[in-house]
């Protein structure tokens, strides 16, 4: 089965959280103030973040498993 | 499954009625202060972003009026204005300008210019904006920052609606100064101690 996941390009990151807010699965955090990172066990790929985010660094991949 | 609202999900009112005060009597601009101490704060003390990611008024203000009111096209913001030369060159400019309006105050305080009763708008248009000056105890000085101080958050609060309008609804914090600084702050802080 496909599943997608979300990935943050991180370079591009501006730390502002928004993300966070509209995540279902509370799988992000910014845990230095730098950039978003995204737990992929909890990551259900429902692409909320992806939209939210204003910088539109978030993407969705599809990963194996 | 929603996320459960937090106080802080309620901070948005609290940046409201600060520009609202801002109507009725300037020397309300000074609490703004505060939304300048506390993520510098949370950065150097606690090296995270707490303010941005949880309590910023301002940020849920544009997501609600972008999000929730759907005033935003929601559409990409262009890659030029996430470009580091752009937010590092807006931190700059925006830390000029700051200190320029702390030169004013400091003139009107020495007593060499008299004090001016207007909003500055982009750095630019003057409004005017004497209904709400009431006199002040201590100085003019006092005032006068708080003219500064206040034409600085509206101004934001302009761009940062300009920018919800035309992209996403929180635009404003690919650029914002205050976030911009506190991510840097971040960064500088967990390099040292990894
Ligand atoms: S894709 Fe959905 S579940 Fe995954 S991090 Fe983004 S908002 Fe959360
Ligand atoms: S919304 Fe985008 S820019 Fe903001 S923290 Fe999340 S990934 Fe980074
Ligand atoms: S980037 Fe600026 S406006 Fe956005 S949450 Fe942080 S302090 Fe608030």
């Amino acid at each position: 089965m496909v599943k997608r996941k979300a990935i943050v390009h991180i370079s591009e990151c501006v730390a502002c959280g928004c993300c966070i807010k509209v995540c279902p699965r509370n799988a992000i955090s910014i845990p230095k103030g730098i950039y978003a990172e995204i737990n992929r066990e909890l990551c259900v790929g429902c692409g909320k973040c992806t939209k939210e985010c204003p910088a539109s660094i978030i993407s969705l991949e599809v990963t194996e498993s | 499954m929603k996320r459960k609202k937090k106080w802080y999900d309620f901070l948005w009112i609290v940046s409201l009625t600060y520009l609202i005060l801002g109507f009725f009597n300037i020397l309300f601009a000074w609490l703004g202060l505060l939304c300048f101490f506390i993520p510098l704060l949370i950065a150097i003390i606690k090296g995270n972003k707490a303010y941005c990611n949880k309590y910023c008024g301002r940020g849920q203000l544009f997501s609600l009026l972008g999000g929730n009111f759907g005033l935003s096209r929601k559409k990409d913001i262009p890659k030029w204005m996430k470009s580091n030369y752009f937010r590092y060159g807006f931190l700059i400019f925006f830390f000029l300008m700051f200190f320029l309006m702390l030169w004013n105050t400091w003139l009107v305080f020495d007593g060499v210019k008299n004090l001016s009763t207007a909003v500055t708008l982009l750095w630019t248009f003057r409004l005017p904006w004497h209904w709400a000056y009431h006199g002040t105890l201590f100085s003019e000085g006092v005032a006068q920052f708080a003219f500064g101080f206040y034409s600085v958050m509206l101004t934001s609060t302009v761009l940062g609606i300009l920018t919800m309008v035309l992209f996403k609804p929180r635009s404003w914090c690919v650029y914002c100064p205050m976030g911009t600084m506190t991510q840097l702050i971040c960064k500088a802080k967990n390099r040292t101690t990894p």
